[in-house]
């Protein structure tokens, strides 16, 4: 038989992670082969010059342009604060006054004798890439950035918002299948990563922006609930850009779907560490999806990776999640693979397996499309 | 390329690469015909940890191999071609591919002016299907750089650029395709190609533009969309972003290279093969067709009418990867109003999600099923509002634009798409070819299309019309002698009066004349649907014919004219006749109780769903 399954996301004890990391303009590389980074440490660096704020000074004083700089009080590239003054004109033996003052802070660029106009400029607006994992810098990209590798674990989610982040990671449930609530949260989450169970509830979410959390990593969300945080709903899920103060990945699905018991335990494992993690996800061909990578301290010459779960093909007594109703989210063993097609309630002819669940030792009837395996 | 004669050729392996499912047919010939022996389909490979779209076709032609007893791969995996003569059931002669593997359109636009020519470059955009996931405009109050970092995060399948009216500056624009430049943008699915970039901006920097980019990028210049202020021309950027999508992003995949190696013939993009094989069957019957392939990440539209055929791919409206798009633009209310039953509405958009994440999953429960073909409904509906303001009668044609509408999208021309005069309406794709009943593949293809007069039904049988398209291209006979035998179902006809009338009144009056000389008469009431069979000719296997005469209400039209008496004969098929009388423009009644009570009547009628799932609350 044709083998069913359902895309795999990894999930690895220890492996070689590399991320290159790229200034969007050209600029230079503070960092060099075989320099060890930590997540902030800033790779490269490029200026962009600052906006730019014209001023017609001439009509604001009511003088000719050619007349201009008998009244400005500073000269180019004299340095302006915001609000300061820049030119004045005393008429009427002084008893009238005309100023004009800065935009914005930075310097005078040019002031023309033409139109009247001066020309401020902002400060320049540096621009950085950060390393975003902990590790040794393995290759530079001259004026353009590095790549950063490390050994750590790496977890793959299904569906995340928000943007790169670190934090400490900190367990706030203690089974894969505990809600995470918003009691479960206090003072003691401020810059953390949090690990919830089954699901996280809108409310555990505000209070993780409250508290200051960085990251929030759970088995299950609600669509409503991201609806009302996003205040639109996701037709093509395209994420990452989000501002929300808080980045969440999600490592099952929407709903409440315990976290699978090989993730939870990996995190819990390594409770404690440094995780650092991105919501960004593109779910289409060439998908991207969010994820969680706890870098290891570990020479990344020498050091021996870990190997992740396989996916096997389907067996009797290979354990199963139902990722589809009427049993989302169930877990079970499958108990037979029977090869002729059956009908389904919904009329359907689908190729099935028997399962027995975990939590009943009822069985049921499932179509194999509709489950994932997942470890022991 | 293979070299052999068509009459050698008497096994035929193709596969059709959906963003979904990778689906693959094998043909034989015997008795001297090309039939369809069996179908295997699994799940695309697009996705980690496989990311290789080659892995779906093996296992789809692995599934091939066990159902039909011949070995098609050898140890390592490959096709065995041509196939051993004599008895041993060993290879094939030729294979060949369609792929949609590539999934939506995503694209960005970037214009000077956000509320001018970004504007109008965002509404060729979405007129042509694309998903917009940014605008870039000289005065969007970003940074050049958060411009390019955005463009680079986002990876669009597609640029469109524009900007300046002919003749004016050309400065802004040319900044802005310098700024397309520096972010070197990668196109999602690797680098086999390169991002396809359109300008249709002012025609006086497009020698500038080209200079900048034109090594960069796959660079198409086309006419300005806005070339004075307030005449916007859409209609070419439209066009091209549509053939750039078919051409370079649809059929692309991880692994494409690869498959493109293992077939025999060139791989189409299926739209291009589904539109040969509808436009074919125009050309055959002399009739007017609409035809419709809804996969999991788009859902393709095409039609003749007045002998012009047209082609829209909707390119984020589907079943799988796209459903949340569809029910995101749809709305909740509209995919619940073909619900007869409550279902909570936040356990419906997790299970949307769901789908759009776990795209493979099928319907167990009826409850999922009535759902699923809800959104399928919309998702048609959606496709064909686009297909009809794609389908004009004077191509080309510019519209003129205050500033004060610059606003609004309106589509360019008028229709060509014409509900009564059309001939037949064919339905492709997942959902309908696989529906359990074939009676909910025609409900759903009459609430999404309403068909207006009298209207043939048919459905591709297991959703191999894209296979057989290709197959035309390279062995017209065995493509024509499998799709009449094996792939087109008659359904029968719906017989809809066009016009608005009460509750309790009569919509027509009818008289069927069947071949086995029973006769039914009766009147169709206003918000009723009736249903009678008329199956197939046992000796020819052809759709039987009744003898119909229909009199339509005064205001009401089957075509003739408002009250003209039809006499016609009218096609069975797997469902029979449907008389729809719930008048056209079609209003699903917002009472909620009135709307539970007439869409279980209706599905009553239809034999739509068992009894029992028409029940629940």
């Amino acid at each position: 038989m044709a083998h069913t399954y359902t895309p795999g996301l990894k999930v690895s004890q220890k492996e070689l992670i590399t991320k290159k990391r790229i200034l969007p303009l050209k600029g230079d590389v503070t960092v060099k082969v075989g320099d060890k980074l930590s997540p902030d440490t800033v790779v490269a660096r490029t200026h962009l010059p600052g906006p730019v704020e014209t001023m017609n000074v001439a009509n604001i004083l009511g003088v000719p342009p050619e007349d201009i700089s008998q009244c400005m009080l500073k000269k180019v590239g004299d340095p302006i604060k915001a609000g300061e003054l820049i030119g004045l004109n005393k008429s009427f033996f002084g008893l009238f006054k005309s100023e004009a003052k800065a935009k914005i802070e930075g310097t005078i660029e040019t002031i023309s004798h033409v139109t009247g106009q001066v020309l401020l400029r902002g400060h320049p607006i540096p621009v950085e890439v950060k390393a975003y994992i902990e590790g040794e810098v393995v290759e530079v990209f001259p004026k353009e950035g590095v790549a950063v590798r490390c050994w750590g674990s790496f977890i793959q989610g299904i569906f995340g918002i928000g943007g790169e982040t670190h934090g400490e990671l900190k367990m706030v449930v203690s089974k894969p299948e505990t809600k995470l609530t918003d009691d479960l949260i206090n003072e003691s989450c401020k810059d953390k990563i949090i690990v919830g169970g089954s699901i996280v509830t809108a409310e555990a979410v505000k209070k993780a922006i409250k508290v200051g959390a960085r990251g929030i990593v759970a088995g299950g969300f609600s669509d409503r609930d991201l609806r009302d945080f996003l205040g639109y709903d996701i037709g093509v899920a395209i994420t990452g850009s989000e501002d929300l103060g808080v980045t969440l990945v999600v490592t099952e699905g929407f709903g409440e779907i315990q976290m699978a018991n090989r993730t939870f335990d990996l995190l819990k494992s390594l409770e404690g560490k440094r995780a650092c993690i991105n919501g960004a996800t593109q779910i289409r061909a060439g998908v991207i999806r969010p994820e969680v990578i706890i870098p290891i301290v570990d020479d990344i010459k020498t050091g021996i990776a870990v190997e992740g779960f396989q996916g096997k093909g389907l067996e009797i007594g290979s354990p199963i999640r139902v990722i589809r109703s009427p049993y989302f989210g169930k877990l079970g063993k499958v108990t037979a693979l029977p090869s002729p097609l059956q009908k389904l309630e919904s009329e359907s002819m689908a190729r099935v397996l028997e399962v027995e669940f975990d939590t009943d030792g009822k069985h049921a009837v499932i179509p194999r499309a509709n489950v994932e395996m997942i470890e022991d | 390329m293979n070299n052999q004669k068509p009459e050698d050729i008497e096994i035929i392996l193709a596969t059709d690469c959906g963003s979904t499912t990778t689906k693959a047919i094998l043909i034989e010939k015997t008795d001297g015909q090309y039939r369809l022996m069996v179908r295997g389909e699994a799940p695309t490979t697009v996705e980690a940890p496989f990311e290789d779209v080659t892995m779906g076709v093996l296992n789809a032609v692995q599934e091939v191999e066990e159902l039909s007893g011949r070995k098609l791969l050898d140890d390592k995996g490959n096709i065995m071609r041509p196939r051993t003569k004599g008895g041993a059931k060993v290879g094939t002669d030729i294979y060949i591919s369609t792929s949609s593997a590539g999934g939506g359109l995503q694209m960005m636009v970037a214009g000077v002016v956000r509320s001018m020519t970004a504007e109008s470059a965002e509404r060729a955009a979405l007129g042509a299907g694309a998903i917009v996931m940014d605008v870039i405009a000289s005065n969007d109050k970003r940074q050049p750089y958060q411009q390019i970092e955005r463009i680079r995060h986002l990876r669009p399948d597609m640029i469109l650029l524009s900007g300046g009216i002919d003749g004016g500056t050309t400065t802004h624009v040319v900044e802005i395709a310098e700024l397309i430049g520096a972010a070197d943008p990668r196109p999602r699915l690797g680098s086999s190609y390169q991002l396809p970039v359109i300008y249709a901006g002012n025609k006086d920097a497009a020698a500038a533009v080209n200079e900048t980019l034109g090594k960069k990028v796959d660079l198409k210049i086309v006419d300005n969309l806005r070339p004075v202020l307030e005449r916007e021309n859409l209609l070419p950027a439209r066009e091209a972003i549509h053939d750039l999508f078919l051409e370079h992003v649809m059929a692309q995949a991880p692994g494409y290279k690869k498959l493109m190696d293992m077939t025999d013939a060139p791989i189409m993009p299926t739209p291009g093969a589904v539109g040969l094989i509808i436009k074919t069957i125009s050309e055959i019957e002399n009739i007017e067709v609409v035809g419709v392939d809804i996969g999991g990440a788009t859902t393709d539209v095409f039609s003749v009418f007045q002998g012009v055929f047209n082609r829209t791919v909707s390119a984020n409206l589907g079943m799988s990867y796209s459903v949340s798009n569809v029910f995101a633009e749809a709305g909740l209310e509209n995919v619940m109003r073909w619900v007869p039953f409550h279902m909570d509405e936040r356990d419906l958009r997790n299970r949307v999600k769901n789908k759009m994440i776990r795209p493979t999953t099928i319907p167990q429960s009826i409850e999922e099923l009535v759902f699923e073909q809800a959104i399928a409904k919309e998702a048609l509906r959606l496709a064909f509002i686009q297909h009809k303001n794609f389908a004009t009668v004077l191509k080309g044609v510019q519209q003129q634009r205050t500033i004060a509408d610059a606003f609004e999208q309106k589509g360019s021309g008028q229709t060509l798409v014409n509900m009564m005069t059309l001939n037949m309406l064919i339905g492709s794709g997942g959902v309908l070819s696989h529906a359990p009943r074939r009676q909910q593949s025609a409900l759903m293809m009459i609430d999404a299309f309403l068909p207006e007069g009298i209207t043939r039904l048919s459905v591709d049988s297991i959703f191999m019309m894209p296979q057989l398209g290709v197959l035309s291209t390279v062995h017209p006979q065995a493509a024509t002698e499998v799709f009449n035998k094996d792939c087109l179902i008659h359904l029968g006809s719906c017989i809809a009066p066009s016009g608005e009338s009460k509750e309790g009144k009569e919509m027509m009056k009818y008289s069927f004349t069947f071949p086995d000389g029973r006769k039914e008469e009766g009147k169709l009431m206003f918000g009723e649907m009736k249903a009678f069979p008329l199956g197939f000719d046992a000796r020819t296997n052809l759709p039987l014919k009744a003898k119909a005469v229909l009199e339509p209400d005064g205001k009401l039209d089957l075509g003739d004219g408002p009250g003209k008496k039809v006499e016609k004969e009218v096609s069975g098929g797997v469902v029979g006749i449907i008389l729809d009388g719930r008048g056209r423009p079609f209003v699903v009644p917002t009472d909620d109780a009135t709307r539970v009570r007439k869409l279980r009547e209706w599905m009553a009628v239809l034999d739509i769903y068992p009894k029992e799932a028409l029940q629940r609350n």
